[in-house]
């Protein structure tokens, strides 16, 4: 018996090693069949099917889904002013955020790259992925008790005469500030380590002056590093709605989306559109500025 | 590969195109899903069929008190819980569990949308003796058939920071009247919910009788409007709108909330911290004079119970008095069985939660979903979808 086995599994191998011997298109389809399939149906699948309840409707009476074609949620969202105002506040606050996080990293990004001893980079490194390691909710609770008045902040800040700013937007954008910077950081990171100190030495020995080389030879290159960690802050930031709950009483996008998920899944599903339509013109934005040409 | 990269636009109109068609199948698929059959109530308790599968609130199914459940049924208790009414109505409407734990602000929508089915009360020996005046209410009883089987029951309390607002306020215009709230500008706690409308509508009831309100949750235009322009002028003086229990109890320990709505659980968990915190009427025996929302909880069953009996059998379970009484001293709310107050562990803990108390409970507006057809006749009542469009515009 043993040995019929063996041989019948032998025969199954080999033939199948035959199917694919000779067959390059075949051996890359059966590869890649899970990855992609997993790729289409999971991400490309739900996002579809989310995009299309945004066009059904709710049974006022039973808050049933109702499948059919309308653009009710969507001239909801255009003629309600408050969504306006939701929609703008969320943008705003993530280009707040995005340039922000790109002023700080630049120079943290510079040292860790350029000037940095072999060992200094190692720790600056580990540093900065540190706190990615720690929950997201611990660091936004956090900030939610510094904020506070008489927090840490408050404290901080009394001997100078000044008080902290308490909850709101100025809260949001600071705590979102923090979370998404080892978001900006890294790729600027990556980007500036990749250009050769020679052509900084080059400048220098044609006599540009450390502005001038900055200015015309490292900026030039760093950019699509920086374009590319804007697209993580921008896009982590239009996404969030835990930390806008925590720290202000002002509504983003993704609070509303939150708030409608479970009685009025189809006007959720309008509201989730406007930041996939953000994004999308973001990223045309980014392409333009050549954030994907070393991808 | 240089010259496949050549194309970025091409694939990706080959993704558009392919999404489309995806979409366009998927809309094809989609139709028929009208669930309004009601379902049939039990005629007879059988064998129990080994486990249930239950939607509560945190805090009504722990092991206190399912373990022996577990032990006298031979049901196997696997729970699941909601934060919110709205998600409960979602995890019901997928037909995997046998029952929930509904609030008033749920439970009509589950009707009205045939997830659960009507309850033989005969066969849950232990609904003789739940308070009377929790039977047969509009969010448990409708059309005259009984739907579920009450669990326990809560005001929305007002409570304030005893150092910070004085004298005592003896009514919600100190959160609610502009002028008055203007006092404690961003120290103010609101509930964050678009049932918190039906607080606005309460005071209204009462300040403005005009508007003629009768119940908070059936509101015509006019008072609705009347209640949320309430909320609007309220919005600037909020310092919070909570969701969370803990939230709220750190920002009135922290002392970024002097004054505000809440729950009995925050009142007595911050009272056990030590902080100078006063609520009505935990503490003084009284509601703000307009009276008070709250809610009522009921355990509903599923019209696709696919374990009826067992459900059956936790319905009867969980009003019985020991279990009963641990599980309102567990959550913080009265009791709704008579007979649980005899085995509560804090000897006077019915009395503190005014559970003996009718006169305290008439004035107290439970949780109703709010629907257009609302027993005037006309059906121009806001319905709950108006609710929460009208509660994002209040936050704006």
């Amino acid at each position: 018996m043993a040995t019929e086995a063996v041989v019948e599994r032998r025969s199954v191998g080999h033939r199948l090693a035959g199917l694919f011997h000779g067959r390059p298109r075949l051996q890359v389809g059966a590869l890649l069949a899970g990855p992609v399939g997993w790729l289409v149906i999971g991400y490309l699948g739900s996002l579809a099917v989310l995009l299309i309840a945004g066009f059904w409707t709710v049974d006022p009476l039973s808050g049933e889904v109702v499948q059919g074609f309308s653009l009710e949620n969507f001239e909801t969202l255009v003629n309600e002013p408050v969504y306006r105002d939701i929609v703008g506040r969320t943008v705003l606050i993530a280009a707040l955020v995005t340039v922000t996080d790109a002023l700080l990293a630049f120079p943290i990004a510079f040292y860790m790259a350029k000037v940095a001893s072999r060992r200094g980079k190692a720790i600056l490194v580990v540093a900065v992925l540190v706190p990615l390691w720690s929950s997201y909710l611990v660091k936004a609770l956090s900030w939610r008790t510094m904020l506070s008045s008489g927090g840490v902040i408050d404290w901080a800040l009394n001997p100078l005469g000044l008080s902290g700013p308490g909850y709101g937007q100025t809260a949001v954008w600071l705590v979102m500030s923090y979370l998404w910077l080892p978001y900006m950081i890294l790729p600027i990171f990556a980007g500036l380590e990749r250009i050769p100190d020679s052509l900084i030495s080059a400048s220098e020995d044609l006599g540009a002056s450390p502005f001038t080389t900055f200015r015309r030879v490292i900026l030039p290159l760093a950019f699509p590093a920086v374009v590319a960690g804007s697209i993580f802050t921008f896009a982590l930031t239009l996404g969030d709605y835990i930390t806008p709950r925590l720290v202000s009483n002002d509504q983003f996008i993704g609070n509303v989306i939150f708030n409608n998920i479970s009685n009025n899944l189809p006007l959720a599903s309008a509201l989730a559109l406007v930041p996939i339509v953000v994004m999308v013109a973001y990223l045309m934005v980014a392409r333009k500025l050549g954030a994907f040409e070393h991808i | 590969m240089r010259t496949q990269d050549a194309h970025p636009v091409r694939a990706a109109w080959l993704v558009v195109a392919g999404l489309l068609a995806f979409m366009l199948l998927i809309a094809g698929c989609g139709g028929g899903s009208d669930s309004s059959s009601g379902g049939e109530e039990l005629s007879k308790l059988g064998k129990g069929e080994g486990e249930v599968n239950l939607i509560s609130w945190a805090g009504y199914v722990e092991p206190e008190w399912s373990k022996p459940f577990e032990q006298k049924t031979g049901c196997k208790v696997n729970d699941k819980t909601a934060g919110t009414s709205d998600e409960m109505v979602q995890l019901m409407r997928t037909g995997q569990y046998d029952g929930v734990s509904a609030s008033g602000n749920a439970s009509a929508r589950l009707v009205d949308g045939g997830d659960v089915a009507p309850v033989n009360v005969s066969l849950v020996p232990n609904y003789k003796t739940i308070f009377s005046d929790l039977k047969n209410q509009p969010y448990n009883t409708f059309d005259g058939t009984n739907y579920g089987i009450p669990h326990g029951r809560g005001a929305n309390l007002l409570m304030w920071n005893s150092e910070d607002v004085k004298p005592a306020p003896t009514s919600w215009d100190v959160i609610l009247d502009p002028k008055k709230a203007a006092k404690y500008k961003g120290k103010i706690s609101a509930y964050d919910d678009p049932i918190y409308i039906a607080d606005a509508a309460v005071y209204l009831k009462a300040h403005q009788p005009g508007l003629g309100i009768e119940s908070p949750y059936e509101l015509n235009e006019e008072q609705f409007e009347a209640a949320v322009n309430l909320l609007k002028e309220q919005r600037p003086y909020v310092g919070e709108y909570w969701s969370e229990a803990a939230k709220q109890i750190q920002a009135f320990a922290g002392g970024d909330s002097q004054v505000g709505t809440t729950w009995q659980y925050q009142y007595f968990e911050l009272e056990g911290a030590g902080k100078p915190v006063a609520a009505s009427p935990a503490s003084q025996g009284f509601l703000p004079s307009e009276g008070a929302t709250g809610w009522s909880d009921t355990w509903m069953i599923s019209s696709e119970a696919k374990h009826p009996n067992c459900m059956y059998m936790w319905m009867d379970w969980i009003v019985s008095p020991q279990a009963n009484a641990e599980v309102a001293e567990f959550f913080g709310e009265a009791p709704a069985q008579s007979l649980a107050c005899d085995h509560t562990a804090e000897k006077d803990f019915c009395a503190k939660y005014h559970a003996e108390n009718p006169a305290f409970w008439k004035r107290v507006y439970y949780w109703e979903t709010p629907v257009a057809d609302c027993g005037n006749g006309s059906s121009d009542c806001k319905d709950y979808n108006d609710w929460v469009q009208a509660w994002t515009s209040i936050k704006g």
